[in-house]
């Protein structure tokens, strides 16, 4: 059951259990944005407010696995407040996470295409997470907040431009 | 005693030997494999005879003059004639269509029939334990022609249609459209109770065969059903090749699904005839192997005898609810019909309030194959008011050790979830 404890790590069960910025803003005037997992039907709903450049408020609602919405209340807690250019930086670094098992896979035994070492440092909490990746159909579960912020902060940025 | 050889126990323990992937290892544990609704596992007989043909037989159908085309030729037409009497069709050779699988069976039927037999406004009844495959390509139709009445048969609280308003429902309805057996609730529906409603409504009656054919024996004649679709891969046969049977003067009368080769008789430049059904819906070249890894599958099962597995299912099936209720208690909940009759062997479960998706992680630490999520039935989740529920489902392979695992599997993930 090791690879079991790696994925339902204290913190991860934690998050499930208690998870962190729950709910939804008043939109507008914040931006809110739906992320599905069709196949399993995993769903999240994150709300936001970007004021000055800033991630200035963000809350989560929906439901589904201990996975998704962990993941969802670590990206909650690791982003509220922080500038918009850290938090993309931090989405990317993310899930460069998620996907370092695929490409370690795909690179086998070639050192010139080995993907950019993921500094799990800078992840703080959310690099509990890292488990998931030895569970490759729980990597969209992991990932659905995220995409779902992200594609937030682009319509934003479009709005707004 | 012997007991008559149509009701003779099966001997669960030899016939794991057919089955080739049951000697797997997964995760340190023999594997658990519970997933039989979602696709079952194939005997070695099929694996065999497909192997056979590939290396003895395989040719084009329907074209070459040489001896291996026409043998091959032979064993898919075959395979037409094992299909159909194996669910009692009346003229096997002319009434059973080869198609990919369920979903595009039932697709045939709503976009050749439906398309020349309904019309903005027509009122069609599904039931609320439809899988999407027979709610979706209605919807589609629907779109196209400016709007079908889609009527639902609700169900209650054991997961059973409610038929207490259905004479109403029928009214003015042109098709039906049923699950004989729920892939999530094991629901086995009163099919030709509803059919000679339908019939004498007037309306049409399609069903959904892909959980009940594999595991009871299912008479489309005395069902009284105009169509009815299952899968190949839900009956130990191979994947990539699907049945629609549907009534004879019914097929006659339909056009065209899929164009190409095989469909017609003669094509010119500006115009084409279609060939006589079934070769009419069968366009391009036919899964030929898989046709004859079906033809194994269905001598595999009807060498044990269809009322045997059945009655296997059965009391496994209720063995299975009562050590459920046993050992965890009201912590599970097991979703669909009491232990009986009228109750196949899939359980839907959900457990304290563990996500289906995590349950299914740590069955899977025990080598226990279980499918978590909507089963393509999210009409049917809104209404039992979850949203994914973990399915076990029942195979004639499957004992009371699998279930004792699957308990084991459970309680660990009440531990983990706390």
């Amino acid at each position: 059951m090791a690879d079991l404890e790696e994925l339902y790590r204290e913190i991860i069960l934690d998050h499930y259990r208690s998870p962190r910025n729950r709910g939804e803003l008043d939109s507008p005037p914040a931006h809110r944005v739906e992320g599905f997992n069709p196949l399993c039907g995993d769903e999240v709903v994150v709300s936001m407010v970007v004021e000055n450049g800033t991630l200035a408020d963000l809350k989560i609602a929906g439901s589904g696995c201990s996975i998704s919405q962990s993941s969802a209340s670590l990206m909650s807690a690791a982003v509220k407040g922080k500038p918009v250019g850290e938090v993309r930086q931090l989405i990317s670094t993310f899930k460069g996470m998620m996907t370092i098992h695929e490409a370690s896979l795909e690179h086998d035994g070639d050192g010139a295409d080995e993907p950019e070492e993921i500094n799990l440092d800078k992840l703080g909490e959310l690099a509990a997470l890292q488990g998931v990746v030895k569970f490759p159909v729980r990597i969209k579960c992991a990932t659905l907040s995220w995409n779902a912020l992200a594609q937030g902060l682009d319509e934003v940025a479009a709005e707004a431009s | 005693m012997t007991p008559p050889a149509g009701t003779a126990p099966l001997n669960v323990e030899a016939l794991r030997k057919d089955f080739p992937l049951l000697t797997r290892i997964v995760n340190d544990h023999p594997i658990v494999y519970l997933d039989s609704a979602s696709s079952a596992l194939q005997p070695q007989s099929v694996i065999g005879a497909m192997t056979r043909y590939y290396e003895t037989t395989h040719a084009n159908v329907h074209r070459g003059v040489y001896a291996t085309a026409e043998e091959s030729t032979a064993l898919y037409e075959r395979a037409r004639v094992v299909t159909g009497r194996f669910i009692g069709a009346p003229d096997p050779a002319h009434e059973v269509v080869f198609t990919k699988n369920t979903t595009e069976s039932l697709n045939l039927v709503a976009h050749s029939w439906g398309r020349a037999n309904l019309r903005a406004g027509d009122a069609i009844l599904l039931t609320e334990m439809e899988h999407h495959a027979n709610i979706v390509p209605w919807m589609i139709l629907s779109e196209e022609v400016g709007g079908l009445d889609i009527r639902y048969i609700p169900i209650d609280a054991d997961g059973r249609l409610v038929l207490d308003d259905l004479d109403t429902l029928i009214d003015g309805v042109k098709v039906v459209g049923i699950s004989t057996m729920s892939n999530v609730l094991g629901t086995i529906n009163p099919v030709s109770h509803i059919a000679e409603v339908a019939h004498r409504a007037g309306a049409l009656v399609v069903a959904d065969g892909a959980q009940l054919v594999p595991h009871a024996p299912v008479d489309v004649t005395a069902l009284g059903i105009d169509f009815i679709a299952f899968s190949a891969h839900k009956m130990m046969g191979p994947t990539g090749i699907g049945v629609l049977w549907g009534r004879a003067e019914l097929l006659d009368a339909m056009a065209p699904f899929l164009g190409g080769g095989g469909m017609i008789l003669d094509v010119k430049l500006d115009s084409f005839r279609p060939a006589p059904p079934p070769a009419r819906f069968e366009a391009g070249t036919p899964p030929i192997a898989e046709a004859v890894g079906l033809t194994a599958a269905i001598e595999y099962l009807s060498d044990i005898g269809m009322d045997r597995i059945r009655a296997h299912e059965l009391a496994l099936t209720n063995h299975a609810l009562a050590r459920l209720d046993e050992k965890l208690g009201a912590d599970c909940r097991v979703f669909g019909p009491p232990a009986g009759e009228d109750r196949g062997g899939v359980l839907s479960l959900a457990y304290r309030d563990v996500h289906a998706h995590d349950l299914a992680q740590v069955l899977d630490q025990f080598g226990v194959c279980v499918r978590p999520g909507h089963h393509c039935a999210k009409p049917l989740m809104r209404k039992l008011g979850v949203q994914a529920t973990a399915r076990a489902s029942l195979s004639l392979f499957s004992d009371e050790h699998d279930i004792e695992v699957l308990i084991e599997g459970l309680l660990e993930a009440g531990r983990l979830f706390g």
